[in-house]
């Protein structure tokens, strides 16, 4: 425990005293901000032509604000996410492999496992960090407006639980190559595809339920309708246990090849 | 303290230590001496438990490597060829880390690291960001980070790599201090490092030990005879036809590493074992009324002994 905790410490100082840190969690704001302003642009509008009809025609039409500006919001956060984490986690490991501090963690009486969870819960805390700043888009509409709480606290959780999976993907990458480039593009890469597969979900059969299914994207969408579901949950939980179990494996294969 | 048993290594095809086996003594400084890529490196890799051999056994303080992994890193400091540094922390901060995931006790650290710095005269070094220091005192670093938990076991790989002449007599004498309560083994290919620190040396070449004694043995059994030097102004021919037929000479030969003016050659004059042939030289000489320049007795340096053990090595191969 101690160790995971040391090797956190380090790692989660490490990031939060160089640049990176702030630029990705700039380029996140700003991103996921200009999204925020747009959709709060688009959804002023709709509710202006909605009270025009309701004046004309005498009945009133409410636009709700969770399904129109709660949700798209999430989904596009959580798609900056997935280009977002690569960023964070491709120091990971591969930083350790370059500059041979990796020996130096290999030969330390500390166990693989405390030191892949270590790794991983520092930049996971990088991420939440930046989630929570994105809070205040929620605490904005809720001083402005009466969006509904719970779908709102939903989707960061689901957020967090998409980012978790993202960050273990990129944590097992980083630890296959000493070169941050490879390691931030392959994290990309893989990212992408698991987003995109999800496209292919959209016939029937079980070649597109197995798609769907395995998208990472897929599983967000209940989380923003404010729908808890332990299937997502369990989804989420076996994706970053495999991503661990296969970082493990790297760690040891290393030793091995030399 | 250190048993290594008929360990070899295989990357792939490539064959690094070939069936090595020697045993280092607790409170013993022992020399690892190689060439580059001789597996020097691979080796102290396998003993610190980073990488498994192919084959063999290593038990280090009784525990194998292998199966008690963890037991061995708790007693091993090791400083790699390329001191494993953080360069965006400061020297204090990662000496107080490396002592946290070495299991030092939270409120015995800075204790621990006013002890480290203090031995590899850090000083003021302490507080500043390990990015901006010189080559040296990274070292010095990494070397204090092998420290930090008073390991039983010291594996150094290299020690003095880098350091200017005056550092590298620090190193020495820090190792030299050391070694009177810890077991160390260190790498070089720099030989009188070896002759200075050690105990005893164990020569590798090509992944195989070519031999292991102390300095001094080494010198006195490979000693295939004496040498002596001189410098003499006449011609070599003359100066080779005379010198040969002297008793106890084996060999006479021109040396053409040393460059000598005109009229004046340098000869290298080998002799049988145990003979002292200088006076007859040196007689010999005057007696033709040739102008002795210079003549000296060649010792047989470590320098030598290694470069023979290594050669021959590569004839046999």
């Amino acid at each position: 425990m101690r160790n995971t905790w040391e090797i956190f410490k380090r790692d989660a100082r490490s990031y939060f005293s160089s640049p990176i840190a702030y630029v990705v969690i700039a380029l996140f704001i700003a991103i996921s901000g200009f999204f925020f302003y747009a959709l709060l642009s688009r959804f002023l509008n709709l509710q202006m032509q909605a009270m025009m009809q309701a004046q004309q025609m005498g009945r009133s039409i409410t636009i709700n604000v969770n399904q129109m500006m709660v949700r798209p919001l999430l989904g596009n956060m959580s798609i900056i996410a997935l280009f977002m984490i690569p960023m964070i986690t491709m120091r990971s490991f591969s930083e350790d492999k370059k500059s041979g501090t990796m020996e130096l963690l290999l030969t330390s009486p500390i166990s693989n496992t405390q030191l892949i969870v270590g790794k991983f819960a520092a930049a996971f805390a990088l991420y939440t960090s930046m989630v929570i700043i994105a809070l205040v888009y929620p605490v904005v509409l809720m001083i402005f407006g009466n969006p509904e709480i719970m779908p709102m606290l939903m989707g960061y959780l689901g957020l967090l639980l998409l980012g978790a999976a993202t960050v273990s993907v990129g944590v097992l990458i980083s630890s296959f190559t000493e070169n941050q480039i490879i390691a931030a593009v392959g994290t990309f890469a893989i990212m992408m595809l698991l987003w995109m597969i999800g496209w292919l979900g959209s016939g029937s059969g079980a070649f597109s339920e197995l798609a769907s299914y395995l998208s990472i994207i897929e599983h967000m969408d209940d989380f923003t309708k404010g729908v808890f579901d332990t299937a997502h949950l369990v989804y989420y939980a076996s994706f970053l246990f495999v991503a661990v179990f296969l970082t493990y494996q790297s760690i040891e294969s290393t030793k091995w090849r030399g | 303290m250190i048993e290594v048993q008929n360990v070899t290594k295989r990357y792939g095809q490539t064959l690094a230590v070939d069936d090595v086996s020697f045993t280092v003594e607790k409170g013993e400084i022992v020399g690892f001496l190689g060439p580059n890529a001789a597996g020097k490196t691979t080796t102290m890799r396998i003993i610190t438990s980073y990488m498994p051999a192919t084959a063999g056994k290593v038990k280090v303080a009784g525990y194998d490597v292998f199966e008690n992994a963890m037991e061995v890193k708790k007693r091993i400091g090791y400083l790699p060829e390329n001191p494993p540094l953080y360069l965006d922390m400061k020297v204090e901060d990662y000496l107080a880390f490396t002592a946290a995931i070495n299991g030092v006790d939270k409120s015995a650290i800075p204790r621990e690291i006013d002890r480290v710095v203090e031995l590899t005269t850090l000083g003021d070094m302490r507080y500043r960001l390990i990015r901006k220091l010189s080559k040296g005192f990274r070292q010095r670093v990494g070397l204090a980070q092998a420290l930090i938990h008073d390991p039983e076991v010291l594996v150094l790989d290299e020690p003095t790599v880098g350091l200017d002449p005056k550092q590298i007599i620090e190193v020495r004498d820090l190792i030299k201090e050391l070694g009177n309560d810890h077991t160390i083994i260190l790498s070089t290919h720099i030989l009188p490092e070896v002759s200075m620190t050690s105990e005893r040396v164990v020569i590798i070449n090509k992944g195989r030990i070519v031999a292991e004694d102390t300095p001094t043995n080494l010198m006195a059994s490979l000693k295939s005879g004496e040498t002596v030097q001189l410098q003499v102004e006449a011609p070599f021919d003359d100066v080779k036809a005379t010198l040969e037929t002297m008793d106890g000479v084996t060999s006479v030969s021109l040396d053409t590493e040393t460059s000598v003016g005109e009229n004046i050659c340098a000869v290298r004059v080998d002799s049988e074992p145990g003979k002292d042939i200088r006076k007859d030289v040196a007689r010999e000489v005057v007696n033709k009324n040739w102008g002795l320049l210079e003549l000296k007795q060649i010792s047989l340096t470590l320098e030598d002994i290694f470069l023979e053990l290594t050669t021959e090595e590569e004839v046999q191969a």
